[in-house]
Parts: structure tokens; C-alpha cells; sequence
């Protein structure tokens, strides 16, 4: 095979998987949309909050450690242990089911049946307070996460690549750990949804507020438990971008890369954000390997945009997403 | 005249009315400076078909939803079985078991009909997430159980030919029926349907006077129903409650209602000073 057509199946591969990060991040932003119909700005702080929250419970991180010691006088910053990774993951998972229940408490309650837009700057809002929250109490320095998954080359996939063609494919561990995981995840959540009460009560909100309160399902539990599973989602990416770049304020910006995914897979469909993501990961990654060199490279930073542009130009509602039929 | 005494009464057609089942007292709601309702009271007695009419605009639809909870009203009171109720959340008056239907159909579009009956069957499911994960046998004896009552309901009703089709594709007739059997999969103790024959042509409207009717006599369902065909409310109800701008103008059996002057005033439109 030529080395040529080797390559950009490799660059393919990569970008199928860098796609399902992407597809991490604008699953949170589905889940949140199609229950409440509010577009969750936050949702990337969220991821950044919660690998921040995830490393600073592992390494035994003093929280608000710098207030605390200008307050106090004091000099604490650590409380001198190290948590085993899913002790320190169950533990941010509750941080994050707890930001759900005050998120819910003191801003969705208050704002219920505002048009869109208030909700949505609200959002804004609690992005950037989160944002700076996240700082005062973890510190902004970026920090390295470890939670035991591996990385580097996959040795075996180089070896037998390499062995069949001649030309050992590069493929990261991370990225393999990466993809298994957000299977799971998605079954976990298509099996929640389709076969328990609260999935199904979930379902019904998303439909239909009216009919969903006449059936006797309560608004405020399904949108704590919305915002939970957001959370959820939020502390997977965050938690595999965090391994693979570290936490640092960059983290929340990835919630840009989920926006292009959004309009190329539809806001309401959980399907067409998987989908979406992998078309955004192996575009950008094989149109920087195919076209970037002639016009100068970078072409990362905009070209989902444009596919997305292109999208919603012949199909406006997504891929997936329902058509809006307005009867006149 | 009919028998008021606390204990109920016997109807025209010998069907045994019970006790109050629910009662509204002097009943005021207001949304911002417009009264919709003023100082209305009437009850509702066990086992009974009970009608709200009035020309439009006249409140029915606000009482409706202040008796399942959508509306809270400024004063008044709300009695339910014997206790009076204290501001409830629509969800936690469905669970107290009064179950309604809608004037514009609030169904879950997306959903086939057997999972939209199967909602109303959510207030019965107790099993909670960790044991439907840890031991999926319980949730399944549950699904099943319930799924079982459901499907006594879509025989009830004569839908099985649609059991599984998207509600989105279903005409207005029979959307209208499956919203009234997913509100009777929750085997209310109160029924509310808010104009549940509006739209239909007289076949339809025909089929849905007779599953009310056999909706009360089979399982002695209370009804409580607003409705804007005459005829069929008259044929329909055991006792009615007349409104007109926000305040009740009549109350008793058809022929009482018929026979009332300020009814008749309101329905052919005498000018109010």
C-alpha cells in the first residue's frame, strides 16, 4: 500500500478518536437542551471545573487554600494525602451532583418560563463565576492528572501495523481508553434512558413540561438529575482532555469545538452529537493533513465552523435533530 | 330536586352517587389585576359525571387547573377527600390521584402510545435506580405488572391497532384518546378533562361520550369536565356548574341548569350592566 494512503488512514483513525472528545463535550450540551431547552454555555467550565475538582481531591488539595491563608494567617495547602482515582472520581462526581442541586436551587427556579435568551445569558453568567470559582478554590496553576489510565504509543497496534504494511500506525493508548469509555458511557445513558423511571420521566420533560407535571413528575428532581448527568459527562472529558493536555484554563474552551458538532449533529439529539463529533474529529484532521499544507496550515482552529456553516446552509436542524414544523 | 344529604344520592338512571369527594370554597384567582375566578364554591361528589360549562372566557378552564394544581388560587379553599389540601405542585396533586387532560392535547409526541400510557403509570414505580441497577429482576416484575394494566386500558379504549405508533402521526380523535388513556392508566380517583370532545366530528364525539360514560360505570371513576357541545353535556353529566365571568350563575342537574334564568341570560347574551 502506498505510504501516502497508509497515513491518512492513521490520520483518520486519530481523528475519529480526538472526535470522540468532542462528542463527550456536546453530549452534555444535548442532554441539558432537549430537558430544559436551555443551552448550557457552562457546560466546558463544567469540564474544566470538574477535572479541577477531580485533581484537587486526589492530591489531598487544601480547597480555598489561598483565602484561607490570607485570612488566617495560616500556611496550609495540603492535607497530606493521596486518594486512589475512583475514590477521588466518586467523590467529584458528588461536587458535581451538589453544583447540579444549587445551579437548580438558585438559578433555574427562579428564572422558569423566561424566554430562551435570559436563560441562556444566565448560563453565561454561571460560566464565567464558575470560572473563577474554580480558580480561587483549586489555584490556577495547570496541573498534571493522574488517574492511572495509560498512555503513550499502543505498542501492539505500531508492531502489527507495522508487520502488515510496513508502516507502524500511531496510535494513542489514551485515545483507545478514551473511545471504550464514552461507549460505555452512551450505552450507560441510552439504557437509562429507554428502561428505568427516571429515564423515562426524563424523557417525558423533554417532551412535554405540561403533560410531564399532569403525570405527576416533578420538574425540579428531573432537572437536578439532568444537570447531575451533565455534570457526569462534564467530569468524563474533562477528565480524559485533562490526561491527555492537563487542567488548565484551556480545558473550558473545548465547549467552542462541541458548538460546530452541535450544528452539524442537531442540538436535540443524542445520536447526532456521537455522530457529529466523529465527522468533526476526522474532517479537521484529515483536511489539516490534505489541504493544510497548501494554504499554510492551522486550519484546525476554523474548519469545523465551516463544515458546520455548510450544514446548517441545506440542513438547518441537523443532522439528527427534528425538523421544526411550524403550522400556519 | 335532587337528594343533597351528605351521604350522596341516586340519579335519574339509578347510578348511586357517593359523598364529596372534592370541594372548592369561595374559590378567587387572579393573574395580576384580572379576577378569572371569583368566589366560586361547589363540590364534587364520589362516583359522579360533573360538568363546569359557560360561554367563553367565563373561568372553566382557570378552575380546572386550579383543582390539579397549575393555578394557585389568592383565596379559597381546596378539599380533597375529607382534608383540605395545602398548595400543591401539579405533580404532587397527579399523586394524590387526580389525573386530567388538556384542552390543546399535551401529549409526549415523540414517544410511541404504549410508552405515553406508560407515564401515567410513573407515580406506581417505586423500584428507584440503584436497585433496578443492582437487581433488574424487581424493576422487570414491575414493568411488567404495570405494562399489564396498560394494556387492559388500550383493550378499554379500542387503540391496539396503534399501540406502537409514534403519537406525532395519530389524527386529533384518537390523540384525544390517548391522552384520556394515559391519564386513566394512573387510576385516578378524580378525572379531569378539559374539553375532551373539542374539535371532533359527531362520530368521534359519539365514541368519546360513550368512553366516559363507561369509564364512570366500570371502574366509578369521578369526572370532572368541561365542555362546549351542549347536547352532549347535557346527555353526559349528573350535575353542572354554570360560570360567566368568573362567578358561578348556576348549579344542579341538567334540567335545573336549563330552566335557570341567569343561564339562559348568559348563553343568549343579555347585556351585563
Amino acid at each position: 500500500m502506498p505510504e501516502q494512503l497508509l497515513f491518512a488512514i492513521e490520520v483518520t483513525l486519530n481523528g475519529l478518536m480526538a472526535g470522540v472528545l468532542y462528542s463527550l463535550v456536546a453530549l452534555g450540551f444535548v442532554l441539558i437542551f432537549k430537558a430544559s431547552g436551555i443551552f448550557n454555555y457552562a457546560q466546558g467550565v463544567f469540564a474544566l471545573f470538574a477535572a479541577l475538582t477531580l485533581v484537587g481531591i486526589k492530591d489531598g488539595q487544601v480547597p480555598f487554600a489561598h483565602l484561607i491563608n490570607s485570612v488566617f494567617g495560616t500556611n496550609i495547602h495540603h492535607f497530606g494525602w493521596h486518594l486512589p482515582g475512583l475514590v477521588a472520581i466518586a467523590l467529584t462526581i458528588g461536587v458535581m451532583v451538589l453544583l447540579a442541586i444549587v445551579v437548580e436551587r438558585y438559578i433555574l427556579r427562579h428564572l422558569v418560563n423566561q424566554p430562551d435568551i435570559i436563560l441562556f445569558m444566565a448560563t453565561i453568567g454561571l460560566a464565567y463565576f464558575m470560572e473563577g470559582f474554580g480558580d480561587t478554590m483549586w489555584g490556577s496553576d495547570i496541573k498534571k492528572l493522574d488517574v492511572g489510565l495509560p498512555q503513550g504509543i499502543n505498542e501492539t497496534i505500531d508492531e502489527v501495523t507495522y508487520n502488515w504494511f510496513g508502516y507502524g500506525f500511531f496510535i494513542d493508548n489514551l485515545d483507545i481508553v478514551a473511545t471504550i469509555i464514552a461507549a460505555l458511557l452512551v450505552t450507560g445513558l441510552v439504557l437509562f434512558s429507554q428502561y428505568t423511571k427516571q429515564g423515562r420521566a426524563m424523557r417525558a420533560v423533554a417532551d412535554d413540561h405540561q403533560a410531564a407535571l399532569s403525570v405527576g413528575i416533578s420538574l425540579r428532581f428531573i432537572w437536578v438529575l439532568v444537570w447531575s448527568i451533565a455534570g457526569f459527562v462534564a467530569l468524563v472529558a474533562g477528565m480524559m482532555w485533562g490526561a491527555k493536555s492537563g487542567v488548565q484554563f484551556s480545558l473550558s474552551l473545548i465547549a467552542l469545538k462541541a458548538l460546530p458538532v452541535l450544528m452539524l449533529g442537531g442540538f436535540t439529539s443524542i445520536p447526532g452529537a456521537i455522530v457529529g463529533g466523529l465527522i468533526i474529529g476526522v474532517g479537521e484532521k484529515l483536511f489539516e493533513f490534505s489541504i493544510g499544507p497548501l494554504i499554510g496550515g492551522a486550519t484546525e482552529n476554523w474548519f469545523a465552523y465551516v463544515l458546520a456553516l455548510i450544514f446548517l446552509v441545506f440542513r438547518p436542524q441537523g443532522l439528527f435533530g427534528e425538523k421544526i414544523i411550524e403550522r400556519v | 330536586m335532587l337528594d343533597q344529604s351528605p351521604t350522596g344520592y341516586t340519579t335519574e338512571d339509578g347510578r348511586k352517587i357517593g359523598g364529596v369527594l372534592m370541594e372548592m370554597r369561595a374559590i378567587t384567582l387572579s393573574f395580576g389585576g384580572v379576577k378569572a375566578i371569583t368566589d366560586v364554591s361547589f363540590d364534587i361528589r364520589e362516583g359522579e359525571i360533573r360538568a363546569i360549562i359557560g360561554p367563553n372566557g367565563a373561568g372553566k378552564s382557570s378552575m380546572l387547573n386550579v383543582i390539579s394544581g397549575f393555578y394557585v388560587p389568592q383565596e379559597g379553599e381546596v378539599w380533597f377527600r375529607g382534608a383540605k389540601r395545602p398548595p400543591m405542585k401539579p405533580y404532587q396533586v397527579a399523586a394524590q390521584g387526580i389525573a386530567r387532560t388538556f384542552q390543546n392535547i399535551a401529549l409526549f409526541e415523540g414517544m410511541s402510545v404504549l410508552d405515553n400510557i406508560m407515564t401515567g403509570r410513573l407515580t406506581y414505580m417505586k423500584v428507584n435506580m440503584a436497585s433496578q441497577a443492582l437487581w433488574w429482576g424487581m424493576a422487570q416484575a414491575e414493568e411488567i405488572e404495570n405494562r399489564e394494566k396498560v394494556e387492559a386500558i388500550i383493550d378499554f379504549l379500542e387503540i391496539q391497532a396503534i399501540r406502537k405508533t409514534p403519537v406525532a402521526r395519530l389524527p386529533y380523535g384518537l390523540k384525544k384518546r390517548v391522552e384520556l388513556a394515559r391519564a386513566l392508566a394512573a387510576e385516578p380517583k378524580l378525572l379531569l378533562l378539559d374539553e375532551p370532545m373539542a374539535g371532533m366530528n359527531v362520530e368521534e364525539k359519539e365514541d368519546m361520550s360513550r368512553f366516559i360514560l363507561d369509564v364512570n360505570d366500570e371502574f366509578g371513576t369521578t369526572i370532572a369536565l368541561i365542555e362546549h357541545d351542549m347536547g352532549v353535556v347535557m346527555d353526559l353529566s349528573d350535575r353542572l356548574v354554570v360560570m360567566d365571568y368568573g362567578r358561578k350563575i348556576g348549579d344542579g342537574t341538567p334540567d335545573e341548569v336549563r330552566s335557570n334564568q341567569a343561564v339562559i341570560d348568559a348563553y343568549l347574551g343579555v347585556s351585563h350592566d
